[in-house]
């Protein structure tokens, strides 16, 4: 091991957009470099959350070393770093292409560049990471591999005409590819013998050696016994373990040095001291300035999450304080609500962090859930000048003692068809967007620009994007900043009782919309009882809309034939079990489904 | 000695009704002829008698289906069977339910002759686009002539079953099929209203046709008393009214949890707090008997309030004590308190009863009386 030799290391990944055939294409590099049989293949090898692969997305960084005998005859040691895909976990992604010295650009021949390509692409431009293209899926019938090419020099400026024509899934020109990357992607700089300094990553919590950093040496060395600080979080820890990573294991080895990537185990018990984008050190012989880059990084999103069944609410604790070992970025604390009970105001980076933690909770903790509507952070300036994070609507002060609110703005890039563009700019408006600019590609598309607040995006925009544009549409984001902004709290009211749980924050010019809709939503939640229920949407006291759940009028049973009483009583069970799920709300019965069912309003 | 009624299963019929979602089948379709299901049906009928040595059969009942589909003779071959087998009181009720476009003289004939006493004969509606509307074969004057058809042969004990709340039909129409029936003096007449049931045709095209709206349901269930009263006709149960001395015997045991044995495909039993389902296919039922079912004492208690308040006399709260060993209102005294505060139920005279508000709701009122746990 101590004697590999720098320059035929490589470190690099894979940008791409979503379904472009990233991961395809690392199982391909993985296989052909013959570190894994065909046989040992288990689809998508870097994707090993289970959730992972159901949703073809890559959630946590991974990283394989992988050995490579190239046609110059030498032997090369590839690290192929792969980096999560969604704009949630973007600053994940910069930590790890910081990590990189290179990057493979995948396009799809068919489909071209679209949004995500451009922001993953620029993103590790701005690493001055070395970037070559390649086309991916030219086996299909719709495959335009030159057009695709010019597509790639006239908008992102890199030379794209000798880029390998692959098919990853089929294994076409893979060879072509793992060439490209000797000749194209630097050797990693640095030497081993100055101070150390190690970027982190990533890092996972595992119960026998505690938390497994991954890290890529810039400087220096480290080894078992290194005594090593983390220069954010002010950590220290002995070296127990370094190693690298085989295919979904980790193999130990003597030391790391400058240009590698690997792992380190030191008896961490926590993923917090272990911050992504934070820089390990030898304590003994520090380095002058850690590595740039390193932020904190802050829930953007906040919901409600109780457990369907409040005698379930320990475990759910449990379950949360096992899932926030594993990630720094999950933070809860502990809330109640008239209607829901006991549970834990959690945030998280994005809409599908929370989904994920959402569903992790029901898959692996075997939990029933119930999340209220998913909210931003606002900032609540006071009269008296103090200024307030508010994450739970319920906790929004009085209006008299507000003296304005601010909210976050994302700037918003959606690369669509020239004709959905009409759709597309009518939705943003709709969502408060404020046009920036549009920029054309080709004739057919173009890239607009919008200014939109997060409030606005957070549950349904994508969606209403991919179903405002037959699919077409892609979108990526970046926040910008808060700005003020007039916005309300709206309540609802059911049978003239106020139901925090439902409660949100809206801008006061869609605040009428907002609760016709969500009066709308709840009317066909809520079953019938024997009396009638008013459902009204209120902004200060003020009702603003209104809608009614008539009383129960008719229930009876059908013809009962031939004395088949069993399955009349089934049916009565059926009845009976539904009131089992429902919160009770003064004297009225609301089914779980309700808090959750309000997330969607734009139902076109 | 023992009471028992006996249910008999007749799975065919001409075409099936949009609405219906009981087990049979367009005799067309199906494997088993008639002849050869009559032989199995017998069978089954004769390999059961040994259970049943200490009861008198009190009623007997043929339904479907549409029995009057099996072939001449078949009916009278079943009765006997019955008859070498059990032994029926000389007062059993027997009832034989009807298709009008299956009515036939001579098969009528050999059914007074074989014993049969009383017919029910499916109308549902005098209006014929109603009729056509929910997959019914017949129309009115078809209906007509079997009604004639069946009183000249005799029978003493008829009854119409009529149905409210149909596409299509308004109030009015309605009021029109009740004034047609009470017209023909049958001596008994239920009145259901049409339950969508999911996996029907109707279910499936629920959206094409215009349901009367739950007020105007209730508006003709009301109408139905009223109406039927004031002819003589007193609603006894839920759905089923008649002239004094007519009220069904068979439909009672049913509700007031009497044994009775059902012998066919997927035919229903409960004897001694046992129950138990024929299986519902064919291969199936020729080979196995279903697994029983023994009712556990809080089922037991479940289905006495649930069934018995079907019926306008409520449930008896003496009897529920005399047969559980345990006071009403020691198991129930809650949940009755709870309704009777809704307005949905009444206490009166040593029995607890549906209210008119609790009638037309009485799948919740019902379903408050099943306890909580699973077994």
């Amino acid at each position: 091991m101590a004697d590999i030799d720098q320059s035929r290391i490589r470190n690099f990944c894979i940008v791409a957009h979503i379904d472009h055939g990233k991961s395809t294409l690392a199982d391909r590099i993985i296989e052909m470099t013959g570190l894994l049989t065909s046989r040992e293949m288990q689809a998508q090898v870097l994707d090993n959350m289970d959730l992972e692969r159901e949703r073809g997305i890559t959630i946590k960084a991974q990283a394989v070393r992988i050995i490579y005998n190239a046609k110059d005859g030498n032997e090369y040691i590839f690290n192929l770093i792969d980096t999560p895909g969604h704009v949630d976990f973007n600053y994940e992604v910069s930590r790890a292409l910081a990590a990189c010295d290179g990057a493979i650009l995948v396009v799809d021949a068919a489909q071209g560049i679209e949004a995500q390509t451009l922001a993953n692409v620029y993103m590790a431009l701005d690493h001055d990471l070395d970037v070559f293209p390649v086309i991916n899926k030219i086996d299909l019938p719709s495959a335009d591999p030159e057009k695709v090419k010019n597509e790639i020099e006239d908008v992102i400026g890199i030379e794209a005409q000798d880029a390998p024509l692959i098919s990853a899934k089929n294994g076409i020109g893979i060879e072509d590819v793992l060439e490209a990357i000797v000749e194209k992607i630097p050797a990693p700089g640095g030497s081993p013998d100055n101070p150390l300094q190690a970027l982190i990553f990533d890092s996972l919590y595992d119960s026998y050696k505690g938390v497994i950093v991954f890290c890529r040496i810039m400087e220096g060395r480290m080894s078992k016994g290194t005594q090593i600080r983390m220069m954010a979080t002010g950590a220290t820890a002995e070296v127990v373990e370094v190693g690298y990573f085989g295919a979904g294991q980790f193999i130990p080895c003597e030391e790391l040095s400058a240009g590698m990537v690997g792992y380190l185990t030191a008896s961490i018990k926590n993923v917090k001291d272990t911050a992504v984008g934070d820089t390990v050190t030898d304590a003994k012989n520090p380095c002058a300035e850690p590595l740039p880059g390193y932020k904190k990084v802050n829930s953007m999103v906040y919901c409600g999450v109780y457990p369907a069944d409040g005698a379930k609410y320990p475990d759910l604790r449990d379950a949360l304080e096992k899932l926030k070992l594993n990630d720094a970025s999950l933070n809860y604390e502990p809330e109640t609500s008239i209607a829901l009970g006991f549970g834990f105001r959690c945030g998280f980076l994005g809409l599908l962090h929370l989904e994920i933690i959402q569903e992790r909770l029901e898959r692996e903790y075997n939990l029933d859930l119930v999340t209220t509507a998913p909210g931003v952070i606002y900032k609540v300036h006071r009269t008296d000048g103090e200024t307030v994070e508010l994450t739970n609507p319920s906790n929004l002060p009085e209006p008299t003692q507000i003296a304005y609110m601010e909210e976050p703005v994302v700037s918003a890039e959606i690369m669509v068809t020239t004709e959905f563009i009409g759709p597309i700019m009518q939705l943003c408006q709709e969502r408060r967007g404020r046009y920036v600019s549009t920029e054309y590609i080709e004739s057919s598309r173009a890239l607009l620009k919008y200014e939109l607040p997060l409030n606005e995006i957070i549950y349904d925009f994508f969606d209403a994007l991919k179903s405002r544009s037959r699919g077409y549409a892609s979108f990526d984001y970046e926040l910008k900043g808060y700005e003020q902004s007039r916005l309300v709290k709206l309540d609802i009211l059911i049978n003239h009782e106020e139901v925090d749980a439902l409660s949100f924050i809206v801008h006061a010019d869609s605040a009428y919309e907002r609760g016709r809709k969500m009066c709308e939503k709840l009317k066909d939640e809520i079953p019938r009882h024997l009396f009638e229920i008013p459902i009204q949407a209120a902004v200060n006291g003020k009702i603003i809309a209104r809608e009614t759940v008539k009383a129960m009028r008719k229930d009876v049973l059908a013809k009962c034939y031939g004395g088949d009483i069993t399955r009349k009583k089934k049916l009565l069970e059926k009845q009976k079990e539904g009131k089992k799920r429902m919160r009770q709300v003064g004297i009225v019965e609301i089914p779980q489904s309700a808090f959750m069912s309000v997330l969607k309003l734009d139902d076109k | 000695m023992k009471d028992l009624s006996l249910y008999l299963h007749i799975p065919y019929c001409v075409k099936k009704c949009l609405y219906c979602d009981f087990l049979s089948f367009p005799a067309a379709e199906q494997g088993c002829g008639m002849d050869e299901y009559t032989d199995l049906l017998c069978r089954e009928i004769e390999l059961s008698a040994a259970e049943y040595k200490e009861y008198q059969v009190l009623s007997i009942f043929f339904g479907g289906g549409t029995p009057t589909l099996l072939p001449q003779g078949a009916v009278a071959g079943i009765m006997e069977t019955i008859r070498r087998n059990y032994r029926v009181a000389e007062d059993a009720e027997i009832t034989m339910e009807m298709n009008p476009e299956t009515a036939r003289k001579e098969k009528i004939k050999e059914y007074i002759t074989c014993g049969i006493n009383r017919m029910s004969i499916g109308l549902q509606s005098t209006e014929d686009e109603e009729l056509e509307r929910i997959g019914r074969i017949h129309d009115y004057r078809t209906f007509l002539e079997a009604y004639d058809l069946v009183r000249n042969a005799g029978f003493r004990s008829v009854n119409i079953d009529l149905m409210a709340a149909l596409p299509g039909q308004s109030v009015e129409s309605y009021r029109r099929t009740l004034e047609r029936a009470v017209r023909l003096k049958p001596e008994h007449i239920s009145a259901y209203s049409l339950i969508l049931e999911e996996g029907t045709p109707l279910y499936e095209r629920r959206a094409a046709y215009a349901f009367p709206s739950e007020e105007e349901d209730r508006a003709m269930y009301e109408l139905t008393g009223d109406l039927l009263a004031s002819c003589g006709y007193h609603r006894y149960e839920i759905s089923n009214y008649a002239l004094e001395g007519f009220e069904c015997r068979h439909n009672k045991v049913y509700w007031q949890r009497g044994n009775y044995a059902g012998f066919g495909l997927g035919a229903s039993s409960m004897v001694e707090n046992v129950r138990w389902t024929n299986p519902a296919d064919m291969e199936t039922y020729r080979l196995y008997a279903p697994d029983r079912h023994p009712l556990t004492l809080h089922e037991q208690m479940e289905e006495y309030m649930f069934l018995g308040l079907r019926m306008m006399r409520g449930v008896d709260v003496r009897r529920f004590a005399d047969e559980f060993g345990a006071p009403m209102d020691t198991v129930y005294g809650g949940v009755i308190d709870k309704m009777c505060g809704l307005g949905l139920l009444e206490r009166e005279d040593g029995a607890v009863r549906l209210t008119g508000r609790g009638i037309d709701i009485s799948n919740y009122v019902m379903a408050q009386f099943l306890f909580d746990e699973t077994e």
